[in-house]
């Protein structure tokens, strides 16, 4: 009959009316500022930037290759490249951010910056309570707000995290494996060179070690941990096997 | 005592008129029952703010407002202290003076409505012959109000919202007052006041109230119907739908003109719910007879609120419908009932006491309703929803 | 004639002036809907109720918003560049003259016709809504049957011409 399904609601509705009186498992809000749920793991909002060990501007893992800032949609990425070189985490020298905003104001949470890196060093945060009284500097985030550490990482994400740093210390071992190789090449080279030059055995091998380098820099890998090595790239390990 | 309670506003107005001199008397009463409807309904609009936010949040199984002073009564004043130091926004482009008189137009023409209703025995400002008609005077003009509103911002959606609105309101006053002119055809007055108390007696302790026959039942439903449309209520909310037109009319009002139509559109909530009441529900009598001790006014104010609740609970339920639902449901469900019920009424009137007009009206009443509704649901093919690009 | 009287007329010719003055066709209308209001006014101070709230009724609530509806629906809504006064102003003139005159000339009739200063000019009839209801259903009942007659044929052809225009465009 006509209007049958307008009292089938109004009976649903006072159903709730009076249940959310009665029972406690059908109000299910929370008083928000005193009382909080710990958020879901795949709670996302605004990327962040990882860095390594103790210091943000050392362990940044970022090498400022710029690919988020022209992957992202609504471009909400700035990026400026550093002239000069520093080891990033896996003791290679690169190049670094000198300035990394995000305007969060426009950023739409879509994450595309975190599957495009290759590096590992944009992820999504889980940090909700932004607001501020500065609608246009209070919202714009430089590279030093933006940067968290691995461990933050680790407390909001556990899992992805923890898959990342597999990942990196995989890569981290192949590399070391690599430069070892090198190294040792390098070694061996410089041991049947004193032959042709035996003034010199230590020079040749400083010498060596940056031709083999960049034999193999388009595989990626990292020279060898000799005098110029990273100072971090220790603690790191150690933090991101901790 | 009891006869005190009951008239207890009449005689602190008669007290306090008496103060003055002879000459200044009646306009002074008139002055006070005034001021004191123009403070009384804003209070009670706060309240009512208090009440859907809390029942709203209730129907959806939240909390609702719950900071602002114990459970959130306090939440209607922190509103109005917002809206009031808010900045009065008018757009470059709007008609500035007529972007200005629209709010106050609407709440005024809302008040006016007020002058009309029994709110208590001898409670009424403005007892006249043709208060009825003055009642639908007053309504018919908040729909310029409306249209000037919509038509001054110069804004796209204020104008759809308004030519909504007034489209809407048009139709279903049809249907309002033709549901209330099956009352007047009972009474045989447009006085409010006389049709109270046509109703106020009382046979076996049950009152004579109009909802209680065939014809006022019908009646009152058409009139709730209309009434939540002419007040813009979901589920006819159209007109400010906010999913397809932002806010409707007063999408370029800010501060405290958006406080006023905010204010215009509960009040014509409960001017609308109090005619109703004086119409169907027997105005200010009691429900019983031996709960004829209560003072009256108690009972209006009471009915009022349970009206207002209703609309709540309607808010809270249905979804709002699309135009051509709405207008096809005003003039082709509930305006020929509406003139079938004015037949009824009619038998009613001329059918004598006795149970044969009782089966006769019901009869005509829930067979048409059932053969209508069977003809609408016909015509409807429900199921799931096709689509003729998509796919 | 009292101050109401002149106050109410005053508001009731302005708003008629400026009903055919004003350039947007949209504050004509509002200002039109102001003179109905004066009229409704001075029903009022007449002590006409039936006539007033009737009169804010149907002028106010339908006919001001009719006219509303059809300047936005149709092209009428632009506001004309050069003035508002029409080229053949001259037989405007001579209508709303002629149209003034009838009108005066049935005023002064039906002052004639009723009751006149010769008589009691305190002691009016008082006529109620319901003397109004029982005349309408009572010695007037032909004329308003066919009046509503008239109405519903006028309804009923207005729904037949939307219709036929609705097939038309399938």
């Amino acid at each position: 009959m006509l209007g049958e399904g307008i009292l089938k609601g109004l009976a649903e509705t006072a159903r709730n009316f009076a249940g959310s009186f009665v029972s406690a498992e059908r109000l299910t809000t929370v008083q928000y500022p005193e009382q909080r749920i710990a958020p879901i793991e795949a709670t996302r909002d605004f990327p962040f930037l990882v860095y390594d060990g103790k210091d943000w501007e050392a362990g940044m893992r970022c090498v400022a290759c710029q690919i988020c800032e022209k992957e992202c949609p609504p471009k909400c990425i700035y990026i400026v490249k550093s002239t000069d070189k520093k080891p990033d985490a896996l003791g290679k020298m690169q190049i670094y951010p000198t300035r990394f905003d995000i305007d969060i104001s426009v950023c739409m949470s879509c994450q595309i910056c975190v599957e495009v890196c290759p590096f590992e060093a944009i992820k999504m945060d889980t940090e909700f309570e932004l607001s501020t009284t500065d609608r246009f500097g209070g919202l714009l985030l430089d590279r030093k707000q933006l940067s968290k550490s691995n461990e933050h990482y680790h407390r909001i994400h556990p899992t992805e995290a923890a898959e990342v740093d597999a990942r990196l210390a995989g890569e981290k071992a192949k590399s070391d494996a690599k430069a070892k190789a090198a190294t040792a090449a390098a070694a061996a080279k410089a041991a049947a060179a004193p032959a042709s030059s035996a003034a010199a055995p230590s020079p040749a091998a400083t010498d060596a070690a940056p031709a083999a380098s960049a034999a193999l820099a388009e595989t990626d890998v990292a020279p060898g941990g000799n005098g110029a090595g990273n100072p971090a790239v220790g603690p790191a390990d150690g933090e991101s096997r901790a | 005592m009891i006869e005190k309670a009951d008239q207890i506003f009449v005689l602190l107005q008669h007290w306090l008129v008496s103060f003055l001199p002879a000459g200044l008397q009646p306009v002074a009463g008139v002055l006070l029952s005034v001021v004191v409807i123009v403070c009384l309904f804003p209070a009670l609009f706060a309240l009512a703010v208090w009440m859907e936010r809390k029942g709203l949040g209730r129907i959806q199984n939240r909390l609702g407002p719950n900071r602002v002073g114990p459970f959130g009564l306090l939440q209607p004043i922190a509103d109005g202290i917002k809206s009031l130091t808010k900045e009065d926004i008018v757009p470059r482009s709007a008609d500035a003076a007529v972007h200005f008189l629209a709010p106050v137009v609407l709440v005024v023409t809302v008040f006016m409505g007020f002058a009309v209703l029994p709110m208590g025995r001898n409670m009424v400002l403005a007892d006249m012959d043709a208060g009825l008609l003055f009642y639908f005077a007053m309504g018919a003009s908040t729909e310029l109000a409306v249209f000037m509103a919509g038509w001054s911002s110069r804004n796209k959606y204020s104008l759809l919202g308004a030519m909504r609105a007034v489209a809407q309101m048009i139709s279903y006053e049809v249907v309002l007052l033709l549901s209330s002119v099956a009352v007047v055809m009972i009474t045989g007055s447009l006085s409010l006041t006389k049709i109270v108390e046509a109703q106020n007696h009382y046979s076996w302790g049950l009152p004579h109230w109009y909802i209680f026959t065939p014809w006022g039942c019908a009646g009152f439903v058409m009139y709730a119907i209309a009434a939540t449309a002419e007040t813009n209520r979901s589920p006819f909310d159209l007109p400010e739908g906010e999913s397809e037109l932002v806010a409707g009319y007063h999408t370029e009002y800010s501060g405290f003109k958006f406080a006023l139509f905010f204010l215009g559109e509960y009040l014509a909530m409960f001017s609308i719910s109090g005619l109703g009441t004086t119409l169907f529900l027997g105005g200010w009598s009691a429900p019983f007879s031996w709960l004829g001790w209560v003072p009256s006014w108690i009972w209006f104010f009471s009915k009022l609120m349970l009206s207002i609740f209703v609309f709540i609970w309607m808010r809270g339920t249905l979804p709002r419908l699309r135009q051509d639902q709405l207008m096809n449901f005003a003039w082709k469900f509930v305006l020929p009932m509406c003139l079938l019920n004015l037949l009824v009424a009619g038998l009613w009137r001329f059918m004598g006491d006795g149970w044969p007009r009782w089966v006769v009206c019901s009869a005509i009443l829930v067979l048409a309703y059932v053969g209508m509704g069977w003809g609408e649901m016909r015509r409807k093919h429900f199921g799931a929803r096709s689509y003729r690009y998509a796919e | 004639m009292s101050v109401v009287f002149y106050l109410l007329a005053a508001l009731t010719v302005a708003g008629g002036l400026a009903a055919v003055m004003l350039k947007n066709t949209v504050h004509c209308a509002l200002a039109l809907t102001v003179a109905f209001a004066g009229l409704a006014l001075f029903f009022l101070d007449l002590d006409a109720q039936f006539a007033g709230f009737a009169q804010i009724l149907v002028y106010i609530g339908a006919v001001a918003i009719l006219v509303v509806f059809a300047i936005l629906l149709t092209k009428g809504s632009e506001t004309p560049k050069e003035g508002v006064y029409s080229r053949n102003w001259l037989a405007g003139l001579a209508i709303a003259a002629g149209v003034f005159a009838v009108l005066g000339w049935a005023v002064l009739q039906s002052a004639r016709v009723l009751p006149g200063p010769e008589g009691t000019p305190t002691a009016t009839p008082v006529v109620t809504v319901l003397d109004i209801g029982h005349a309408l259903m009572g010695r007037y009942v032909l004329p308003l049957e066919i009046v509503a007659l008239l109405l519903t044929a006028a309804l009923i052809g207005a729904v037949i011409v939307a219709m036929h225009e609705k097939e038309g465009a399938k």
